[in-house]
Parts: structure tokens; C-alpha cells; sequence
């Protein structure tokens, strides 16, 4: 018997509850470091502080070995310019890379600076980054000195930055290439960041939310001084008193789309991925920017046939898109000829639908890979598919079917699966907490790293920016006196957690969920007038009003399950208050405003920020590029870091 | 056949995400501590495979399968809808997962 259900028939009753139960029960945490969220960018902070010899406590809502977003595997390390094979300088890549509109040059400074030193580190916990048992000798971008595996992407522009040229023959030649990301063995890294946080004796908390900031005299704005969370397994309360505090929690990936039956599996992150810690940042008083940006949502394999979920299907990494009759279609194939390409341009596209309409070309689309070299093909099944995150079961399940890259072809699902809807939208990479060259908040005591800033990146930059913010807020935690929690704080915060256990009936939280996503839906996608914005938020406030009041939870699993709809639903009234504030259209923000129709204007060129005073909405707005001269702000806030990293 | 009816609300579905194999499988409750959402449940019973709790829940991440230290003790088990197809490039056969 494995299902519910199943043992139910069997034994003539539900299982109990196998974890005590300890709602209401309080536990007081004293500590100089406190890390939220214990993904990539978590664990990372957590080890930089620890070792400045602090006491670091981790909370972390799964289990740190496997959580977030990186947690299964990650095979691209991407933004390394200071390793010996690169082309290009850690500095002139990163204003490169801060070049596209709206972009975070604090973090990716950081990442382009220490992105290299981080993955040694990464080596020496454990964690495989070079081909030490010869598997791939003879793949391109194999170093045979280092044994770094060198990835198809980028040429010394970034593939993110479309480029009219790629595809040409000849547009990516291996002495134009800039070498800086490097193919990794990603999934042994979760498991030996976690080793590693013990190692170095930081306390971690699996299976605890963080459900707010504390802040000094319970004022909003004030210090942080401390957080709480509950344990999602047996309720318990705990109350975390730290000199300071990092938040590494991520995005809300599924604001706009809930599928009841496939919550975990209707877009590309897990459901735990709920905004937590920016509406905590929120609720505690620090400014957030961007947060009108959004994204298109990535479906996953629960609504259309994705490969990892989200991304495309194995038509990845040099893959060759061939029709049903074997014919090679015109798709850049994000490889070495293309210079590491995604997409193909929209005139390119819509000949490949022209073609297919007039019978040309014959659906399905497959992925040729015993087209491809033997070692390329190994490269890509087993380290590019086999180490990026999600993907790993895929391979494994695969062949233990019969698929073999030698002989078969893979389908791929373009055109057949439809396009996504453009309602479905996805908040969880763009806006998030704004922060300064410590990866300091707008508050005193509170950091925030990796996803959980403005304008995010990948995984090594959540490694990076982790470990850098971890070092900053670790010489904050020194000099700082322990803050005094305010108990009408932590007493309101408990009322709020518990409110929904103390209901026996009423709404739950998937129902909940689904509303919100509606209401986003509905009044703020692809057609944003101030007026539907003002509707979204009057549904908001009914939700509030009517749905809240309402929500009930049995145990402490969808306690955790409501609290964070309830982190969702302040997160989408953030969107609409940020996306009122930005009275123009954007290209980049993904932003389109039907009674501001013009795109990007000079005079809207910045970013918006926004805070809350004593319940009230701030805004404010920051110049593009407000971090300044990124090498000398860096320089000048490092002096003292010994990296890898030497002027060249 | 005799086995009592109860009056129970639906089955979620997708609802397994995995299946376990009880003779290989023996209840470390590894998959239950790597899972960071809370899919399964220990068993009451020690020994036995977990409970499937929050089927829904799963994000298909793999981890619970690729993490178990006894092969074949636990086996991916994808949703119809998300059986993926394949093609023999010789014989032009078709399979799917
Ligand atoms: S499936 Fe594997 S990890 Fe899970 S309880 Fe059984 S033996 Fe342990
Ligand atoms: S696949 Fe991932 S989310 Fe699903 S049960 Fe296994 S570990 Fe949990």
C-alpha cells in the first residue's frame, strides 16, 4: 500500500498524523547570522557567514539537502569570466551583462567578480565542476589541462541579447567565444552545501517557515532584529533573535496560474516558491523595485510537454531539430554554430508555420541526436540532461524504457503543444527587494540575496551574491548590539499564523490560490489600464475580506500551504500598486499599459521603488543605473577580498 | 472483493508519482526526508514504503528517486499526460514512455 487511499481500504482508517503536534508551542532562537530560505543563495550566505566564526542559524522550508530551485541539479555555471580560459574581463563582462535595460549591476558585478573563486569552493566541498574521469575528451570546449568543460553559450555578446547574425555560419568561431560559462555536475552541489553548513556548525532549520521580520520596537521601517517561522511538520512557533538577518527565499512562480490537481506541476518552479520573504520585506518595511516587471510563465509538463519544466524541450545544446521526414529545420540549437542562441528570430518562425501549413514540412519535430558527434551526444544526454536540475529523472526513466540517444530521435512538441496563454504570467523573476553594495535592504540588519533581489539571475549568481551577502552581513552582525523583539510583534504574528487552525471548515488554501490567480488573470496581463487595476485590486480586498476570514487548515502541512497564499496574495497587490505607479509602456518589463501606450520614454528610463509607512504605500524611483561605477563601487566596498579575481 | 466501501471524496490525480517496490524498498524514509515538499508520509508500520500524502504536490524534481540508496526500491512514475514519444531513426518506430 503506498497511496493515501490505499491504506485507508487496507487498515479502515487514515493514518495519523506521524509528526507531534505543537501549535501555539513557542521556541526562542538567539543568533548572530539568520538566513531564510536555504536554497543556492541561502546555503551560500550561510557558509560565508558562518565562517567569520559567527553563530548562523538557516531556516529552511524543505530539507536544505534537495530544496529550491537548484536543489536537483544545475549543469551551467554561468557567469565565470575570472577562470583561466576566459576571453573577456570579469568587469568588461559584467557591464556587458548590465547593459540590458533594467538589470541588477550590483549582483552581477559580484557574480563576475567572484563567480569563479565560488566555484573552487564548490569543488573543494565536494561538488564535481571538471571531467576528472576523461568521459568527454574530445567534446568541444573541453580544456585538456583544467578538464573544465567549456558550454556552447555565449560568444562575446550574450545570447540574451538578440543578435541578427546568429545562426550564420560562422558567427560563434571557437577563437571569438568568450569561455565564461563552464559545464558543471550540478547535482552533487545541494547535498554538499548542506554538508558543508554542518561542517562549519550553522544550525539548520529544515521544515520551517519564515513567516515574518522583527523589528525593533515592532516598527515598520525599524531594525530587524529577528524573524519567525513555523515548523510545517509538527506547528510549532519559533522566534529567531539575530543581530542580522539575509533573506534568500525566491520569487511567487505561480501567481498567475493554479491547477488544482497539478499544483506542484503547472509551471516551472515547486509550489513552495510563494514570495515568502519579499512580502515579509514588505510587511517589515524595506523598499522593492521592479515588481511591475513580469515574466512569461513557464508551463510545465503538467499542462504541455516541456522537457525540464519550463524550458524547452531536448532540441537544447546542440541538438539537431529535424521535421517527421527527417528534414533539418532552420532552429538555432542554443549550440556552438549559434553561438549559444535560444530562439530563432519571428521572421524565421513563421516560415518553419508557413511550411508546415503548406505540407513542407511534416509535424512532429524531432531531436536528431544520432545526427550529432558520439561525445557531443554523450555531453548532452548525460551532463547537460543529466545534471540541470529536473531533468536528471527524465534521463534515468528514459533509458530505463529502451530510449537510446545512439538510435532514437526525441520528439519535440513545437507547434503541436500550442503557445501558452498570454494571461498566464510569471512574477517569481524580476521584481524583488532593492539593495545596495553590501546587499544591504533599505533596513538596518536585513540582507537579501540571489533570487530574492530586484532583477535576479541563475544559480551561480545565487551562489555568489549568497556567499558575498553572508560575508557583508556577518561584519554587520559583529559590530551590532542584539536587537530587542517586540512581544506585541511577535504575539500579532502568532494570531495570524494560527488563525486558520483554529477552523474546522471553510475554504482551503487551494481554492484560494486559484482565486488570486484569477484575479491576475483577469487585471493584470496582457491588457493593464488604470481601471482594471483598480478592479484587481477591489477583488484583492474582497478576497481579504471575505475569502481570508474564511481559510481553515487541518494540519500543519497546509497551515504552511495557506500561509503562503496569504504571502501570494499581498504579493499580487504589490504587482498592481507597482504597476499603477508606472504610468508607460515597457519592452523589457514585459509591461504594456493600454492608456500609456508609449514605450519606454526617456523620462520612465528608472526604476520604481516601493515601501510601505505605517500601512501606507511609498513610491520612489532610482535612476537605471544607480549603483554607480560598478568596478570602483565594488573595489571600493572589497578592499579586503582576496579572490582569484586579478586586474588583467 | 469483500473489502468494505467508504464513502471517500476523490482520488487527487495525478496521484502517483511514484511506486514503490515493498520486497526492495525498506522504509529508510530517505525519499521522505529529500522530498522538500512533503509528498509522503512516513509508515505507521516501520520497514514499509511510504505514504503518498500530497500527490498533487509534487513538482516532478526526481530528487526522492535519484537520492534512494536501494536501486529499483522506487520507480518515476510520469502522468499520462506527460508520457513523452520517441522515434526509432532507422525502422521509423514509434514509442512512447
Ligand atoms: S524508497 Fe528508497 S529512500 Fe524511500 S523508504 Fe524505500 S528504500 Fe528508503
Ligand atoms: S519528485 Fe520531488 S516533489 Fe515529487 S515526491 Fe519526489 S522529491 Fe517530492
Amino acid at each position: 500500500m503506498t497511496t493515501w487511499h490505499e491504506f485507508l481500504q487496507e487498515e479502515g482508517r487514515p493514518p495519523a498524523w506521524p509528526y507531534p503536534i505543537r501549535f501555539g508551542e513557542e521556541r526562542v532562537i538567539d543568533t548572530d547570522v539568520l538566513v531564510i530560505g536555504g536554497g543556492i543563495a541561502g546555503c551560500w550566505a550561510a557558509i560565508g557567514a558562518a565562517r567569520q566564526g559567527l553563530r548562523v542559524a538557516l531556516v529552511e522550508k524543505g530539507d536544505t539537502v534537495r530544496s529550491g530551485s537548484g536543489g536537483p541539479g544545475c549543469d551551467h555555471w554561468c557567469n565565470a569570466p575570472a577562470n583561466p580560459l576566459s576571453r573577456v574581463t570579469p568587469d568588461g563582462w559584467a557591464r556587458h551583462m548590465a547593459d540590458r535595460p533594467y538589470s541588477n549591476g550590483i549582483g552581477i558585478q559580484i557574480q563576475c567578480r567572484e563567480d569563479f573563486d565560488t566555484l573552487l569552493e564548490m569543488e573543494q566541498m565536494g561538488g564535481k565542476i571538471r571531467d576528472t574521469e576523461n568521459e568527454y575528451v574530445g567534446a568541444e570546449g573541453r580544456d585538456d589541462k583544467t578538464k573544465f568543460m567549456i558550454s556552447p553559450r555565449y560568444g562575446t555578446i550574450h545570447s540574451y541579447l538578440p543578435d541578427p547574425r546568429m545562426g550564420e555560419p560562422g558567427f560563434n568561431p571557437p577563437e571569438t567565444r568568450n569561455n565564461v560559462v563552464i559545464r558543471v555536475w550540478g547535482s552533487t552541489f545541494k547535498p554538499a552545501l548542506k554538508k558543508e553548513c554542518r561542517r562549519l556548525g550553522v544550525q539548520i532549520f529544515d521544515r520551517v517557515m519564515g513567516t515574518s521580520l522583527l523589528t525593533e520596537d515592532g516598527l515598520q521601517g525599524g531594525r530587524v532584529v529577528g524573524a519567525t517561522g513555523l515548523d510545517n511538520r509538527t506547528g510549532e512557533f519559533l522566534v529567531f533573535q539575530s543581530r542580522a538577518t539575509i533573506l534568500s527565499t525566491a520569487g511567487a512562480g505561480s501567481l498567475w496560474l493554479m491547477s488544482m490537481e497539478l499544483c506542484g506541476y503547472s509551471n516551472m518552479h515547486s509550489r513552495a516558491i510563494s514570495g515568502d520573504g519579499t512580502v515579509m520585506a514588505w510587511r517589515a518595511g524595506a523598499a522593492l523595485t521592479k515588481m511591475e516587471s513580469t515574466g512569461m510563465i513557464m508551463i510545465a509538463t503538467g499542462y504541455k510537454h516541456k522537457w525540464y519544466s519550463g524550458a524547452g524541450d531536448a532540441s537544447y545544446e546542440n541538438v539537431p531539430l529535424v521535421d517527421a521526414r527527417g528534414r533539418r529545420l532552420p532552429y538555432p540549437i542554443q549550440g556552438w554554430e549559434d553561438a549559444g542562441a535560444m530562439l530563432p528570430t519571428p521572421g524565421v518562425e513563421a516560415e518553419i508555420r508557413a511550411k508546415i501549413l503548406k505540407g513542407e514540412y511534416e509535424l512532429p519535430f524531432y531531436g536528431d541526436f544520432p545526427a550529432m558527434a558520439e561525445v557531443e551526444r554523450r555531453a548532452t544526454w548525460n551532463l547537460m540532461l543529466g545534471e540541470e536540475s529536473t531533468t536528471r529523472i527524465m534521463i534515468d526513466t528514459f533509458s530505463a524504457a529502451g530510449f537510446d540517444i545512439n538510435r532514437d530521435l526525441l520528439q519535440s512538441y513545437k507547434f503541436i503543444e500550442g503557445q501558452s496563454l498570454p494571461q498566464w504570467r510569471d512574477a517569481g523573476y524580476g521584481g524583488g527587494v532593492l539593495v545596495d553594495w553590501n546587499l544591504k535592504t533599505t533596513l538596518d540588519g536585513l540582507y537579501a540575496a540571489g533570487t530574492q533581489m530586484f532583477a535576479p539571475e541563475d544559480h551561480s549568481y545565487a551562489a555568489a551574491t549568497g556567499r558575498y551577502a553572508g560575508r557583508k552581513a556577518a561584519a554587520y552582525a559583529r559590530e551590532a548590539d542584539p536587537g530587542k523583539i517586540s512581544r506585541g510583534q511577535v504575539e500579532a504574528e502568532k494570531a495570524r499564523v494560527y488563525a486558520p487552525v483554529k477552523r474546522s471548515g471553510g475554504l482551503e488554501w487551494k481554492e484560494l490560490h486559484a482565486g488570486i490567480a484569477r484575479v491576475m488573470q483577469y487585471y493584470v496581463s496582457e491588457f493593464k489600464t488604470e481601471s482594471l487595476f483598480k478592479m484587481g485590486l477591489d477583488a484583492l480586498a474582497k478576497l481579504e475580506t471575505e475569502a481570508v476570514p474564511r481559510l481553515f487548515a487541518l494540519d500543519p502541512h497546509k497551515l504552511m500551504r495557506t500561509l503562503e497564499d496569504l504571502s501570494m496574495l499581498e504579493y499580487a497587490k504589490i504587482i498592481i500598486e507597482a504597476s499603477r505607479a508606472r504610468k508607460a509602456s515597457s519592452v523589457p518589463l514585459n509591461f504594456q499599459r493600454i492608456d500609456y501606450p508609449e514605450q519606454d520614454p526617456e523620462e520612465w528610463n528608472k526604476f520604481l521603488t516601493i515601501r510601505q509607512r505605517d500601512g501606507r504605500v511609498e513610491l520612489g524611483e532610482l535612476p537605471p543605473d544607480f549603483w554607480g561605477d560598478m568596478k570602483e563601487q565594488y573595489e571600493a566596498h572589497n578592499r579586503d577580498y582576496t579572490g582569484v579575481h586579478r586586474e588583467k | 472483493m469483500s473489502k468494505e466501501v467508504f464513502a471517500i471524496p476523490n482520488v487527487p490525480t495525478p496521484g502517483m508519482p511514484v511506486t514503490f517496490d515493498p520486497e526492495i524498498c525498506n522504509g529508510c524514509n530517505h525519499c521522505v526526508e529529500v522530498c522538500s515538499i512533503d509528498v509522503y508520509i512516513p509508515h505507521p508500520q516501520k520497514g514499509k514504503p511510504p505514504i503518498i500524502l500530497h500527490p498533487e504536490e509534487c513538482w516532478y524534481c526526481g530528487c526522492c528517486a535519484t537520492d534512494c540508496p536501494r536501486p529499483g526500491a522506487i520507480r518515476f512514475n510520469w502522468p499520462l499526460q506527460a508520457r513523452p514519444y520517441w522515434k526509432n531513426k532507422k525502422t521509423g518506430e514509434i514509442h512512447q514512455l
